[in-house]
């Protein structure tokens, strides 16, 4: 063959192989683009799944009763009557102020003693601290209804009944949230403790001022759960309250179902009010937790 | 300023022991430098000196005084830790400042020593950043600096450059002596980096498995090694060992080659180590060559080249020219003078010269 022909040929197969590289690259983009697409779909459905009852409840507190059992979305007659009606019922008030009392007090209690534990299983040495971690671990195999009898005996017993520290106090220290802290405390470095140590800070003030400002993402994954978990708490703040008085929100919000009918405006409207708190709070603390991960990668 | 003494220092971790008597007298204002292999104790003992470690027998004291049951707070000690422990979440300000958190001074005081620190280590304009804007120099720079702000007795520094680049490690190890030369205080530093403690000590501790080999001067530790570890851990490269026998007028090489000695203490018939440096193993011009072998390998390094050759089936290390040093594969003599070397006794490995 000659040289010229030999060059046409090289540069005939270049072209064929060329081509057959973008067919293949072109069909692979093309089952990359379906994948993707269909990826979205699933997403789009749970997204619509998780937003529905959100998007329902908001709809119906803007419902009048006779059109709470259609399920448009968007309502024939809008009112805002349900939410003059709730949020000028004094009660409502006192349970909104009950729950935010109580999810408040008991999340901070949480943050500060939680962590405090979790800390001190962490960071010190002593005889017996795995069985106290393993103790405290395990009350997270009791099912909450089986400690709701005892737990009402010891408030009849202190006279905590209808009280506001009989509704806390089950809540005020988690073995979850000794769990996470202890967990998130072991990636805080015992050169810290020690430097602060030999720079003369007592425990305490090593605690306070050096360990916990390097688990805020910890804390404020804490404070959200335990937030919510007690804002929407219902079990046993049910049974240790017997005056309308002391009724946090989800308990009140029941009072609006009574056996005649069950006025769903009425309690869609109490829920929709009742989620503002609990987005402040996720949005406050997400801000920390986002913040953690930057700084935690730049870190590294 | 301080003066320091460790008195037959132990400690056992439940029934291992890991130090086994420890004692050492350091002047006011000495520069000491801890220096031995992974797991040989340097570290558990400055731990054992800044309090972080509790001592289960002998004593540390500072200044005369025993501190064994003292607080790290109460021993008026600094330490600069391996990965600089400064706060993240803290301004470089804030981080110098940590020190004098607890320090009854006024607040202007503070201020203004803080300010001072900051200007030593030529970090006057950083210090509202955080640690994560600063490199990882100046990070460790920071770290010194919170030392530094309390004024301590002794600084205590436990592997501070293992964390940086070959580069900015003979920076700091520069900026570190120099600083010692400012402010004069007793350093008591760690490293297992043996020309760290080449270059900053005033003394050098080598210890190994928990006990001290030899306490000297750079110099000593250098020209005269106590044994035959010291002798292979001080210096790079490492000291050849050749194994040999000691007779009457000469000494006899394990390949049967002989070198006439006429050291007196050498004895007669002795199992003896014999340690040559590679610079004093050279290229033998004269016909009198005390050992020959193989190039197998050359790394040239400027201003000489270092020689690995074959002899007799074990690798020796030799300092060749800078420019046309002998290619690989190429027999050589190789010559070094009596006076320079280093004998050990093969059982002990102690040094017999």
């Amino acid at each position: 063959m000659q040289p010229g022909n030999s060059d046409a040929a090289s540069s005939e197969l270049a072209v064929k192989a060329n081509s057959k590289a973008l067919l293949e690259g072109s069909s692979a983009r093309h089952e990359r683009s379906l994948g993707q697409f269909i990826r979205w779909i699933v997403l789009f459905a749970g997204g619509v799944l998780m937003v529905m009852p959100l998007v329902y409840m908001l709809s119906t507190s803007f419902k009048f009763p006779f059109e709470v059992y259609n399920l448009n979305l968007i309502p024939e007659e809008p009112t805002l009557e349900n939410y003059t009606y709730v949020l000028g019922d004094g009660r409502f008030m006192k349970w909104f102020i009950n729950s935010l009392v109580i999810a408040t007090l008991t999340t901070i209690s949480n943050v500060l003693f939680d962590s405090l534990v979790g800390y001190t299983l962490c960071k010190f040495s002593f005889r017996g601290r795995y069985i106290v971690f393993i103790a405290i671990l395990s009350t997270l195999m009791i099912p909450t209804e089986m400690l709701v009898i005892p737990w009402y005996l010891m408030s009849q017993q202190f006279g905590w009944l209808d009280t506001t520290w009989g509704i806390m106090f089950p809540g005020l220290m988690t073995a979850f949230g000794v769990f996470l802290m202890k967990q998130f405390f072991e990636s805080v470095p015992d050169d810290f403790i020690e430097a602060a140590r030999i720079d003369g800070l007592n425990e305490l003030q090593i605690w306070w001022s050096v360990a916990m400002p390097l688990v805020k993402p910890a804390l404020a994954a804490l404070a959200i759960f335990v937030f919510l978990g007690n804002w929407t708490a219902f079990i046993w703040p049910l049974i240790v309250t017997n005056s309308q008085d002391m009724y946090t929100l989800p308990v009140g919000l029941t009072t609006f179902s009574v056996e005649q009918s069950v006025e769903w405006e009425l309690i869609m409207t109490g829920a929709a009010i009742s989620v503002l708190p609990t987005l402040i709070v996720f949005l406050v603390f997400q801000r920390f937790i986002i913040r953690g991960v930057v700084m935690a990668g730049l870190k590294g | 300023m301080a003066t320091l003494s460790l008195q037959n220092l132990v400690k056992r971790y439940g029934k291992t022991e890991v130090l086994h008597g420890i004692d050492l007298e350091v002047a006011d204002g000495e520069f000491i430098v801890f220096v031995g292999p992974s797991g040989c104790g340097k570290s558990t003992t400055l731990r054992m000196i800044a309090g972080l470690e509790d001592i289960t027998s002998g004593s540390v004291q500072i200044n005369g005084e025993v501190v064994n049951n003292l607080e790290p707070k109460h021993r008026n000690i600094a330490m600069v830790f391996q990965n600089y422990a400064i706060y993240p979440h803290m301004s470089v300000r804030k981080n110098i400042g940590f020190g004098l958190k607890t320090s009854k001074l006024p607040k202007l005081e503070k201020m203004k020593r803080i300010e001072e620190v900051a200007t030593m280590l030529g970090m006057q304009d950083y210090l509202d950043r955080k640690p994560n804007e600063l490199s990882g120099g100046q990070r460790q720079r920071v770290a010194i600096g919170r030392a530094l702000v309390r004024n301590p007795s002794v600084f205590l520094f436990d592997e501070p450059l293992s964390n940086l680049d070959a580069q900015l490690r003979t920076q700091m190890r520069l900026e570190i002596k120099k600083l010692h030369q400012r402010v004069g205080n007793t350093i008591i530093f760690v490293t297992h980096d043996q020309v760290e403690a080449m270059t900053m000590a005033d003394r050098i501790v080598i210890m190994k498995d928990g006990y001290i080999q030899q306490i000297a001067t750079p110099d000593d530790a250098y020209h005269k090694p106590a044994n035959e570890f010291v002798a292979r851990f001080i210096g790079a490269p490492s000291m050849n060992m050749l194994a040999g026998k000691a007779m009457d007028s000469h000494i006899e090489l394990w390949n049967g080659a002989s070198i006439p000695c006429s050291k007196s203490n050498l004895g007669i018939d002795r199992n003896i180590t014999i340690g040559i440096r590679p610079e004093d193993l050279h290229i033998c011009t004269d016909n009198n060559p005390v050992l020959t072998g193989l190039v197998s390998v050359v790394e040239p390094l400027g201003s000489e080249s270092l020689l690995y050759v074959d002899v007799n089936g074990t690798e020796i290390i030799a300092s060749g020219p800078g420019r046309n040093a002998p290619l690989p594969n190429t027999q050589i003599d190789l010559t070094a003078s009596v006076e320079s070397f280093h004998i050990f006794d093969q059982e002990t490995g102690e040094s017999v010269v």
